[in-house]
């Protein structure tokens, strides 16, 4: 197909301000008689409240102090429901839970005031880890400490162990991981009797933030106005808790009558903030003699935090990828979301799948080995195709071939001769360095699971100027991942003009409409889709009055509407989410078409052990993902190599350190991430097979990368030393225990 | 009440500019530029000089502006970001960055842009350790450093070509 | 920013007199401020319980690489980058080159400072181990005069150390007697630039016949200060590199050494990775 811009890589639309410095973050703003906020918080994991004390020589009488008391509506984070409170008012449910605010204009003073504010509590005994919380040893949420469970079942398990020539078993954990977004979050708000409540902000959803506010005021939708400033980065840790700092900074802002900031520093971001939910899956696979999947038992769970936040999405997420892109007849899948005393775990790239996807394909390696075959084999043996049926139940109807990506990806890795190079050389015993090659082959359903999209029902506008120029208006947030640019693209190409003439209208919910969060890998298949539908309708209308010709050019068109307005006042288009009548989907069951597509991959990742120190060094990385038509080349790579990078960061770096549900290496000294000597090249492959409903046949691709990357890596290191990797991060603090045992 | 110490007078070249501000002796550089000069194109992603967001030159080496006390400012020769381009005019480097992809975000951006400046006046072509170096203490989340060291090298290659 | 900003002082000395003077006529109260890589760490985590601060960073008597016949002298101001690009450095003592790139990334080691890295006393700092095996000697003066202390028992426990109230760190004098021997250096980080020490290791002998015929061994990050390994100098000297040798040096090393479990590693982690690291330095000698 012919295209104008589809497929090229345009430049970023917001570029140009940020690599001059002018793009205006929110520690950027500032508001005449503008305060500054902080939060007090719990020093406990849990306990009753007894008091708060303002103690220290500070002039207390110039401060806003605001509690739960001070809140006007419901005090509550209202999000899937409403368990997490804004202010802690009786109880703490954990560590660094918020209880107290205050607001100064002279931020130095304020922190002298934080330290000066002591919260006295009474503690009760907390829970910490899966186990206690599943084992109940005390009840902390609910009934049962449970958020969510779900049940998955396809075929009969149970029949096919005794027809099974191998039963491998083998349970898997990841750890939480930091989002670790460069710019901090922060908010800004404002509260007067004429406009209600403002905040502008770094988020990704603006009308998460928007609802909160709502319930937490007790105001109509018209008196809550929430803009998202330019954010520096987000990877779904500011999906959710924006919510807390915008309903924070408004409270604030209300008791003192000023706008007041709020901008969390980096120790506070990490502390207090969601996380990666850590996660415990176990196995129990049966195989035939020949290597084919008879049935596959799952047990997922997820460590959800002290309270329910996004936790059943997320296990969700990671329940309906846990079987992997196999075709199995017999699959049983039952997953839960517990609760402990630490924050809430909450929104992270990947979504709940990079976790159960590195339990699979770290078992699956020891799979192929119980049956003897090579780990590639036995995928090939299993790979979903065409027609067959994934484990939730649904068909795939999307051509395909995951032989051919996983051919792709061994080519360009050398992956074959590799695999034999290094089995020849890692024979030396005495050698000090140990070469591995391992993959993960994987997929990733972009947009909200089942009929998520359908509740959700987007919507986006448009208009276009007198003088020619097109404005997008959507929910859709920029946040780094190319929203911004891919959506300009879309609507010129849908409109045949040039990037320059489309202007994307800064997310503000009192201009734009509810286009849906900026997540799941849903903003370009999903939203993106209803940019190119609005665009065509935008045109249809300017054709229809007769104002534009056959083969116009920018010109025309620019004539066209200045024409148009003059004649009709406005030219607009608006359109709504409507979901396909063929894709079916049954909450109850837990079963049925879970996503409208599927973003289809194999990782290869290469590494290095050095059997001294246990260090852990990834050589090479080759990432082969089918991923739809592919809108702008150079942003989609970027979208791939950044995720690779986090990937990596979450297979051998980043570790955090609990201490009672505490994060105690809150600083970006202790938790670390890959910095630009730690990656190797990451080679980026794109596989294309236009995705009929995507806009110009494009699917989502922005959490696919963090699926597969460590059970690649993990894999190789198997492959390297021997050792049986079954734990994320593998620091080399545990590789080396590891290496012992296995040399022992 | 606390007791406060007395602010000092600092003055500097900035961007090019003489330039003089008011501030505690100890005060970040970092809040000096971004809350007193207005110049907001630098970043804080830590305050702990891990991540290289504040990157600045100061007498033409590369430093964290957040461990840099507004005393030592006195009499120094500083380039943020804004001093960058030459008026509406890009800088090679920012140039490449925007067209391979060097910026997602951006908040790393000022610093990383800084950061190479440096590294191309210490090494006009560097190659792929020196780049890799020169970045390190640069964090970036976004990228997976990729498309920086792709813009880095274009930058360099349009200085050899003059394009 | 967590600090009481307005409760700190800070002033510039005109020379390193005045400064002396200032650290004399109000003991303890003044605390030196070289290139603050250390100190704004803990400023802006509002962990800095000194308040007033002597700026030393344009004291040009503290500055500057002097190389003469028999010593090469380092100002406490020389920063990594400037031990980086010293020709002399080197070729010389170029284990001390190694730690200053293997230092924090380009923006510290613009700033950061030799005297700063061993007045704050970390027991995970890169170049108090290479130090230690230089036999390194510094110059500590104060308004009463000025000393010579050998550096390796210059750290008494941790972050205690034989420097006074009122005192600078004035230079570094590095013997040049190392020509031919061979050197070693290993910083074990969390990851491979910008990274803190989880293990720190350096080490270099002068062979003869085969034989060690002198070694000096020290470790960052496995005990409460930089440790001078001297027991398993001793198990080495006279002896060839060889699997019997060597396991008596490891178990010297390990008698020698208490790690501790914190946020970074553990204490087991580092009592192997001290031994392989041991094994790596004898392979060199061997080679
Ligand atoms: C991001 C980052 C990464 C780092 N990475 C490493 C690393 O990899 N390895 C490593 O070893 N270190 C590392 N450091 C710490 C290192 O930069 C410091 O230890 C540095 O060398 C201290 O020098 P300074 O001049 O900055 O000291 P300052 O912060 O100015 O002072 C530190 C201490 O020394 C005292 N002091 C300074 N100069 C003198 C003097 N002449 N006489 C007496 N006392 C004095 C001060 O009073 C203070 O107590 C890192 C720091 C940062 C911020
Ligand atoms: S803010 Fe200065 S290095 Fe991160
Ligand atoms: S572009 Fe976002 S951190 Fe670098």
């Amino acid at each position: 197909m012919e295209t104008r811009v589809i497929g090229k890589s345009v430049p970023r639309k917001e570029g140009r301000e940020k690599v001059t410095g002018r793009a205006r973050y929110v520690d950027d703003l500032s508001f005449p008689g503008m305060l500054h906020g902080v939060t007090v918080r719990s020093p406990a994991a849990r306990g009753r409240i007894r008091a708060v004390h303002f103690e220290g020589d500070i002039p207390w009488h110039e401060f806003t102090v605001v509690t739960a008391k001070d809140i006007p509506g419901k005090n509550c984070i209202a999000l899937l429901i409403e368990d997490q409170p804004c202010l802690a008012a009786e109880f703490v449910s954990h560590p660094e839970e918020a209880v107290v605010l205050l607001a100064h204009h002279d931020k130095y003073l304020l922190e002298e005031a934080r330290r000066s504010v002591r919260i006295e509590i009474e503690p009760l005994p907390g829970l910490f880890s899966i186990e206690d919380s599943l084992a109940q040893k005390e009840i902390i949420w609910g009934q049962d400490n449970i958020f969510k469970s779900f049940y998955v079942e396809k075929g009969d398990v149970d029949s096919a162990w005794a027809r099974a020539e191998f039963v491998v078993e083998g349970t898997y954990e990841t750890g939480a991981q930091e989002q670790l977004y460069i710019e901090p979050q922060g908010m800004i708000a404002q509260v007067n009797g004429a406009e209600g409540v403002t905040v502008w902000g770094s988020l990704q959803c603006p009308h998460y933030v928007h609802k909160a506010l709502m319930i937490l005021f007790g105001l109509p939708r018209e008196r809550i106005r929430v803009v998202q400033a330019e954010t520096g980065g987000g990877f779904g840790g500011k999906e959710e808790y924006p919510s807390m700092i915008a309903a924070h900074a408004a409270l604030l802002a209300r008791k003192s009558g000023r706008p007041v900031k709020i901008i969390y520093d980096r120790a506070e971001d990490m502390v207090a903030t969601t996380k990666r939910h850590p996660s415990r899956t176990r196995h129990v696979t049966a195989v035939s003699r020949d290597g084919k999947l008879l049935a596959m038992d799952i047990d997922f769970t997820v460590d959800g935090g002290a309270y329910e936040t996004l936790s059943p999405v997320v296990l969700s997420r990671g329940t309906i990828h846990a079987a992997g892109p196999y075709a199995c007849a017999n699959v049983r899948i039952r997953s839960r979301a517990v609760a402990t005393n630490a924050p809430p775990h909450g929104a992270f790239r990947g979504f709940g799948a990079p976790q159960s996807v590195f339990a699979l394909e770290r078992h699956l390696d020891r799979v192929a080995e119980a049956v003897g075959i090579a780990p590639e084999e036995l995928r090939r043996r299993n790979f979903i195709r065409e027609g067959q049926t994934l484990a939730v139940g649904q068909v795939v109807k999307e051509k395909v071939d995951m032989n051919a990506l996983l051919g792709r990806a061994f080519e360009l890795s050398g992956y074959h001769a590799k695999r034999k190079q290094f089995a020849a050389e890692n024979s030396d015993a005495r050698g000090a360095i140990k070469k591995g090659i391992g993959f993960a082959s994987f997929l990733h359903g972009a947009g909200f699971t089942g009929s998520g999209e359908e509740y959700l029902a987007s919507e986006v506008a448009m208009e276009a100027m007198a003088d020619g120029s097109v404005h997008i208006l959507a929910g859709s947030t920029e946040m780094g991942q190319g929203t911004n640019t891919i959506f300009a693209q879309i609507a010129a190409e849908a409109l045949r003009l040039d990037c320059e003439q489309i202007r994307i209208v800064q997310p503000d919910t009192a201009h734009v409409p509810n286009s849906g969060p900026t997540v799941a890998s849903r903003t370009a298949m999903i939203v993106g889709k209803l940019v190119e539908t609005a665009a065509t309708k935008l045109l249809k209308t300017l054709r229809d009055s007769g104002f534009l010709r056959e083969g116009y050019s920018a010109e025309d068109f620019s004539r066209a509407c200045g024409e148009y307005i003059t004649a009709h006042r406005e030219l607009k288009s608006f359109v709504k989410y409507e979901h396909p009548r063929d894709l079916h989907w049954d909450d109850q069951k837990y079963s049925g078409d879970a996503y409208g597509a599927y973003a289809w991959a194999v990782y290869v990742a290469e590494v290095s052990v050095d059997m001294r120190t246990a260090e852990v060094r990834v050589n090479d990385f080759v990432a082969v993902q089918e991923v739809g038509r592919v809108i702008n080349p150079v942003l989609a790579a970027g979208q791939i190599e950044g995720g690779v990078a986090q990937g990596i960061g979450f297979a051998l770096y980043e570790n955090v350190v609990w201490q009672e549900g505490r994060m105690v290496n809150a600083q970006m000294t202790n938790y670390v991430m890959p910095t630009s000597v730690d990656l190797p090249a990451i080679r980026v492959c794109f596989e294309e097979i236009p995705y009929g409903r995507g806009p110009a046949g494009a699917k989502g691709i922005g959490e696919l990368p963090l699926d597969g990357t460590a059970p690649a890596i993990a894999n190789a290191i198997a492959h390297a030393t021997g050792v049986d990797v079954r734990a994320i991060p593998v620091t080399a603090e545990t590789l080396l225990e590891m290496l012992e045992a296995v040399h022992a | 009440m606390p007791e406060r110490a007395r602010k000092i007078r600092v003055s500097c070249v900035l961007n090019g500019s003489a330039s003089s501000f008011e501030a505690h002796p100890m005060a970040r550089l970092l809040d000096v530029l971004r809350e007193d000069l207005k110049l907001t194109g630098t970043k804080e992603g830590c305050g702990e000089g891990e991540c290289g967001a504040c990157s600045i030159e100061m007498d033409g080496v590369l430093v964290n502006s957040c461990l840099v006390p507004a005393l030592q400012a006195q009499g120094a020769k500083i380039r943020t970001i804004e001093g960058v381009a030459i008026g509406e005019s890009l800088h090679a480097v920012q140039q490449a960055f925007i067209a391979h992809g060097g910026a997602q975000c951006g908040i790393c951006t000022p610093g990383m842009i800084l950061a190479a400046l440096n590294l191309l006046a210490r090494h006009p072509e560097p190659d792929d350790a020196q780049i890799r170096e020169g970045l390190s203490g640069n964090l970036c989340r976004c990228t997976g450093y990729m498309k920086i060291f792709e813009s880095v090298v274009a930058a360099v290659r349009r200085a050899e070509t003059g394009a | 920013m967590r600090a009481y900003l307005p409760a700190y002082e800070m002033e510039t000395p005109q020379d390193l007199a005045a400064a002396l003077e200032r650290l004399a006529a109000e003991s303890g109260v003044w605390k030196p401020f070289a290139g603050g890589t250390d100190l704004m760490v803990l400023l802006e985590a509002g962990k800095l319980p000194h308040k007033k601060f002597l700026n030393i960073w344009n004291l040009e008597e503290l500055r500057g690489i002097e190389v003469r016949t028999e010593h090469v002298t380092l100002g406490a101001l020389t920063t990594y980058a400037e031990v980086q690009r010293n020709e002399t450095l080197a070729r010389e003592f170029p284990l001390l080159c190694r730690a200053a790139a293997a230092t924090g990334s380009v923006a510290t080691q613009n700033r950061g400072t030799l005297g700063g890295n061993i007045a704050n006393a970390s027991p995970a700092a890169d170049s108090p181990p290479v130090l230690v095996v230089y036999d390194a000697e510094i110059e500590i003066v104060s308004a009463g005069g000025a000393r010579w202390v050998h550096y390796a028992s210059f750290h008494t426990e941790y972050k205690k150390m034989n420097l006074h109230a009122g005192e600078l760190i004035r230079r570094i004098r590095l013997t040049r007697k190392h020509a031919g021997w061979k050197q070693y250096f290993r910083k074990v980080g969390t990851r491979r630039a910008q990274a803190i020490s989880k293990i720190c290791f350096a080490a270099a002998a002068r062979m003869e016949a085969g034989r060690i015929a002198d070694v000096r061994i020290a470790v960052g990050s496995v005990a409460p200060i930089v440790l001078h390994a001297v027991r398993v100098e001793e198990s080495l000297r006279g002896q060839r590199p060889g699997d019997a040798v060597l396991q008596a040096a490891q178990d010297a090393l390990s008698a020698e050494i208490t790690p501790v479990d914190d946020m970074r590693s553990t204490a087991r982690y580092r009592r192997q990775v001290a031994r392989n690291l041991l094994g790596e330095f004898l392979e060199v000698l061997a080679g």
